[in-house]
């Protein structure tokens, strides 16, 4: 059961890092003052989320402190999905990433409140506020983009088709799959994946949105197997930069 | 938008597909911060939003991001009405009206008890 709970572990975990340090790459630079701390403190949160899983990863399933865990991986080892790898390209597609990722990640952690899993059920409850402002925020930006400005609209729906396949993605299914359904640890991606098409199409809906027709071969699988795109490895090396620059002394 | 004080608008953006009444420029709106339950709301500043819900969105990170924080409140910034400061000689001679402080009072109960106890 340890390896079903570490795949699950990780592959949230790893979401959670990369989605955290790619969202944080607007600090500085966001659309204005307010936004900018918003989008700050919600990758900030993300980065923590990160940093309790693989907590636990230490605690309990005896894998490598959190920040062994965050920084001295190679990219194959990582399982998260291709989605968060990707860069933060204009606001638009960042605010359709977040929508989609986040309201996966709420309906996830609203599941795991109820896991056998006593630690991930304590964390689920305990951060589930958190999401639930997350999620707030990206579909108060969708749905005011989406009615706003004909260049608004397009530059949403655009990103929204560019993130649909990449985002049916956060589904992959692991091969320990069953193990956790059937030992109540997670109810499964099946069913996480149908959640979130009931909760996301009224709210692309409202923003007047098209949802965009789903292609089964183009759903971009393999990150929660450690097949990555092109950018999960820059990313890693800034990320990991300092921590390798002096290995025995860098402290967080 | 539902809500049991029909007098305050409570967004429940989580389970919302209402779209707010938006402008096509960004306002301002005035926040006000609770720190708990049954404690006044206290003015903190603005933020800029183009409608009801964003400047809530907006007013949870700009003001509710270190200590407590129970609920945010915020208001249009033209909703506010206010004397104009030119009428600020109103309240000039208000400070001198100590007989409107309870602390005024004690003091002149005082000042009499002392002043029969010597009458004899």
């Amino acid at each position: 059961m340890s390896n079903a709970l570490k795949d699950l572990l990780f592959k949230m975990a790893d979401d959670a890092l990369i989605i955290g340090h790619r969202n944080s790459e607007w600090t500085g630079i966001g659309p204005m003052l307010e936004e900018d701390l918003a989008f700050s403190s919600m990758a900030q949160d993300k980065i923590g989320h990160a940093q309790a899983l693989y907590k636990i990863l230490n605690d309990v399933l005896g894998e490598a402190d959190a920040d062994t865990l965050a920084f001295k991986r190679e990219e194959k080892n990582f399982k998260c999905c291709q989605l968060v790898e990707q860069p933060i390209g204009e606001y638009d597609f960042s605010i359709v990433r977040q929508f989609l990722f986040d309201h996966a990640e709420l309906i996830r952690y609203d599941m795991l409140t109820q896991s056998s899993f006593q630690p991930l059920a304590q964390l689920a409850k305990k951060v589930k506020g958190e999401i639930k402002y997350h999620v707030m925020h990206a579909d108060t930006f969708v749905k005011l983009l989406g009615n706003g400005t004909e260049e608004s609209k397009a530059r949403l729906q655009t990103s929204l088709n560019y993130a649909w396949h990449l985002a049916l993605g956060i589904f992959e299914k692991s091969e320990f799959e069953n193990d956790l359904i059937s030992e109540n640890i997670f109810a499964g991606e099946e069913e996480l994946k149908k959640r979130w098409l009931q909760k996301i199409i009224p709210i692309i809906e409202a923003a007047s949105l098209k949802i965009p027709a789903t292609d089964e071969s183009k759903i971009v699988y393999g990150g929660r197997k450690g097949f990555h795109s092109e950018y999960l490895k820059p990313l890693l090396d800034e990320m990991c930069e300092v921590v390798r620059s002096d290995e025995a002394t860098a402290e967080w | 938008m539902e809500t049991l004080d029909p007098r305050i608008k409570r967004l429940s953006l989580e389970t919302s597909t209402e779209v707010e009444k938006t402008n096509s420029h960004l306002i301002t709106y005035e926040v006000f911060h609770q720190e708990k339950r049954g404690k006044h709301v206290t003015h903190v500043g603005i933020v800029h939003a183009s409608n009801p819900e964003m400047a809530l969105v907006m007013a949870k990170e700009v003001f509710g991001r270190r200590g407590k924080t129970t609920n945010l409140w915020v208001v249009k910034t033209s909703d506010v009405y206010t004397f104009s400061s030119e009428d600020e000689e109103m309240f000039e001679t208000t400070p001198e009206k100590t007989f409107r402080d309870p602390a005024y009072y004690k003091v002149r109960d005082r000042i009499e008890k002392f002043q029969n106890k010597n009458k004899v």
